[in-house]
């Protein structure tokens, strides 16, 4: 059989849902070609009032925060030390280098000049938050990809890289930490300069902080409802023991979250709240549904042991991050009596990212060491040869990952 | 952005009066020539009044606004000159990640089109809303007025003041205000008393005198702060902040592993009574 046949029949054997979601990338990848051919003027319903849509509200705005779940989590295991929740760093690592990947390719659509997006590493402008954020980004999304190498070399049986990405573990850990901390804020910083545009509800200045401890939670919920479905869908081990003690971390930051929000919402805002009764049902849903009602749930321990119960409350808490988002970058930017709606290019294409978010982590989790990882039992000892070593002679660690 | 405040008062700026433009539209045309700027096709009362085009836009750098009102029983016009205000402290110059935009000494705020990325972030920025975008084509790039700057290096005036027969007058931004001031003073009743961009955005170089209140003429209301010391007082805690968490997340690593190590040395020694060995 050659190789094309191999992978064919390889696809033919997947889910339902895994073809169909092929098929939506597909799209996607299709109506992003259509916006180089056409232009963003045809394609976007984006004029020169509204100039940032969905491709920034959600492909870089949001998923961002929503990728948040691999520093958070590194943070949690390997700087305070709660060492039981590390079989889920791998499958936050994923999440997160997938997402930033799909975020850099979301910032390349849309760009007008993609071709260009190397300028901003040449010509410095150390005011600018976009230029921050830029830099941040290429940084992470290496250290990412660097952190995702181990489940590769494992699979393959590399020694060599695997030793050495061990020595690097801690330093990848803690810089992952304090650039994720510089561009979740600086996504909020972006907003700072949109005086007068950005509606009093969501404009402060503490709104780089906001975003920090959001884009946690975000990050904290979205390991919560990964594992759970993993383990629903692709009959990935149970891991809700260890989700539990996540669910007992989360209303913590939810708290601190609540409580620079309400302060700078009373103590730090300028203009009138309450003039647009639209905005104001915005920010109740987002604040109450997204913030207030996850935290009583989770203050439950009952809720908490709950498979089902943790995991609403872990979506209602992302919801609320997203909802977040979009008020700040979408509803609360907009003039009054001006409207923006995503146009069906800009719709499909952020269908299409979501779609290849979901395939590729499914795709992932199915053919690389990414749950069944328990550090104690991999083998990080050089073996005789440098050569990849037969499944048979390793430590019983490395073929962990096939059993 | 920075604590030292700059001298602007020797930059070149616009004075513009608009109780003496006739709405001649001469600084459009002018403006459209000098740039080579594409015509628009335009339709009477398609956008607030008797104005055309309706908007600025990658075509259109500068316009007159028309605004209709009554006066002692008689239908008048009143105009608004749109265009890029130069500010002191640009907002666009601030937050381009490429750095396209420069405030240049002599006081226009130019843009380089060969580093723009088209990333808009500098039309979300600015508060006037005047860098306009090629939206028709497949790799846009950012337009905007550049106060003529390639005429004002040879010692010209920018296209739109030399056209202007009466309205605009061009020179050092100090010396202006202070014109303006003096018109004021001897016209009390012609004038409204204030000065648009004198001090909004933190001043701009572009200086606007009316005869009505100006939120009617269609001028928006501005912030007085420089707009870049929004953003900067976030940025500016940028190093400190990446020290402050890789450095205590650190410190907190190295405590708990040192933790851990010396328990499991205790618990070796107690397992085998012998010396500690080295673990890593």
């Amino acid at each position: 059989m050659t190789a094309a046949k191999i992978i064919i029949n390889e696809i033919k054997g997947y889910h339902q849902f895994v073809k169909f979601l092929i098929v939506l990338v597909a799209l996607g990848a299709l109506a992003s070609l259509v916006r180089f051919v056409f232009g963003l003027g045809i394609t976007t319903n984006l004029n020169d009032t509204f100039p940032w849509g969905l491709w920034i509200s959600f492909d870089v705005v949001t998923a961002v925060p929503l990728a948040a779940g691999a520093f958070t989590l590194g943070a949690i295991v390997h700087c305070f030390h709660i060492k039981k929740l590390e079989p889920l760093v791998r499958p936050a690592i994923v999440t997160g280098f997938l997402g930033y990947s799909l975020v850099c390719a979301g910032l390349l659509l849309d760009l007008g000049q993609p071709q260009r997006c190397w300028h901003t590493m040449v010509y410095w402008n150390p005011h600018s938050p976009m230029f921050e954020v830029s830099m941040c980004i290429a940084a992470y999304t290496t250290v990412l990809f660097l952190e995702f190498l181990s489940p590769v070399c494992e699979k393959f049986g590399y020694h060599v890289p695997l030793r050495l990405l061990r020595t690097i573990e801690m330093p990848l850990v803690i810089a992952a930490a304090s650039i994720s901390t510089l561009h979740q804020s600086s996504l909020g910083t972006f907003f700072l300069i949109a005086v007068d545009k950005l509606h009093s509800l969501w404009y402060n200045p503490l709104l780089p902080l906001l975003f920090w401890v959001s884009a946690m939670c975000a990050g904290i919920s979205i390991i919560i409802v990964e594992a759970t479905m993993s383990h629903k869908w692709m009959g990935q081990p149970d891991e809700s023991e260890l989700l539990e003690t996540l669910a007992k971390i989360l209303p913590y930051v939810l708290t601190g979250y609540l409580t620079i929000k309400l302060f700078s919402l009373f103590a730090l805002t300028e203009g009138p709240l309450f003039d647009r009764p639209g905005l104001v049902v915005l920010f109740a849903v987002e604040v109450l549904g997204g913030v207030v009602a996850p935290l009583v749930m989770l203050m439950n321990g009952n809720v908490r042991e709950d498979n089902r119960l943790r995991s609403t409350a872990a979506w209602l808490v992302i919801s609320g991050v997203i909802l977040n988002r979009f008020n700040v970058s979408m509803f609360g930017m907009e003039a009054p009596g001006t409207l923006y709606y995503p146009s069906f290019i800009e719709s499909v294409v952020t269908i299409g990212i979501i779609a290849a978010h979901i395939l590729f982590f499914v795709l992932i989790a199915k053919y690389f060491p990414i749950f069944e990882h328990h550090p104690e039992t991999v083998d990080y000892s050089i073996p005789d040869s440098f050569h990849k070593t037969d499944k048979g002679q390793v430590a019983p660690g490395a073929v962990a990952s096939k059993a | 952005m920075s604590e030292i405040t700059t001298d602007y008062s020797k930059n070149k700026a616009f004075l513009i009066d608009m109780t003496k433009c006739t709405g001649c539209r001469g600084c459009q045309v002018a403006c459209k020539q000098w740039n080579q700027l594409d015509a628009e096709k335009t339709e009477f009362f398609t956008g607030e009044g008797y104005q055309n085009p309706p908007l600025m836009s990658e075509h259109t750098f500068t316009r007159i606004k028309f605004r209709d009102y009554q006066k002692n029983g008689q239908n008048e016009f009143a105009f608004y000159k749109e265009m890029c205000m130069h500010c002191n402290e640009p907002a666009c110059a601030s937050v381009c990640p490429v750095g396209a935009f420069k405030k240049t000494k002599e006081g226009p705020v130019t843009y380089d089109a060969k580093r723009c990325i088209g990333c808009r972030f500098c039309m979300v920025a600015c508060p006037f809303g005047v860098p306009k975008y090629e939206w028709s084509k497949a790799l846009p790039l950012v337009r905007k007025c550049t106060g003529c700057y390639s005429r004002i290096k040879e010692g010209q005036k920018p296209a739109c003041a030399t056209t202007c027969p009466a309205a605009i007058t061009y020179g050092n931004r100090g010396d202006l205000i202070k014109e303006a001031s003096k018109r004021i003073a001897s016209r009390p009743e012609k004038y409204l008393k204030k000065l648009y961009g004198e001090e909004e955005a933190g001043g701009t170089s572009v200086i606007y005198l009316t005869a009505l209140p100006f939120d009617e003429l269609g001028f928006k209301h501005v912030t007085k702060r420089p707009l870049p010391s929004y953003t900067w007082q976030a940025l500016r805690l940028v190093p400190g902040i990446f020290l402050t968490v890789g450095g205590s997340l650190s410190l907190l690593s190295w405590f708990t592993h040192r933790k851990e190590r010396l328990k499991k040395e205790a618990e070796q020694r107690d397992a085998s009574g012998n010396a500690p060995k080295e673990e890593s």
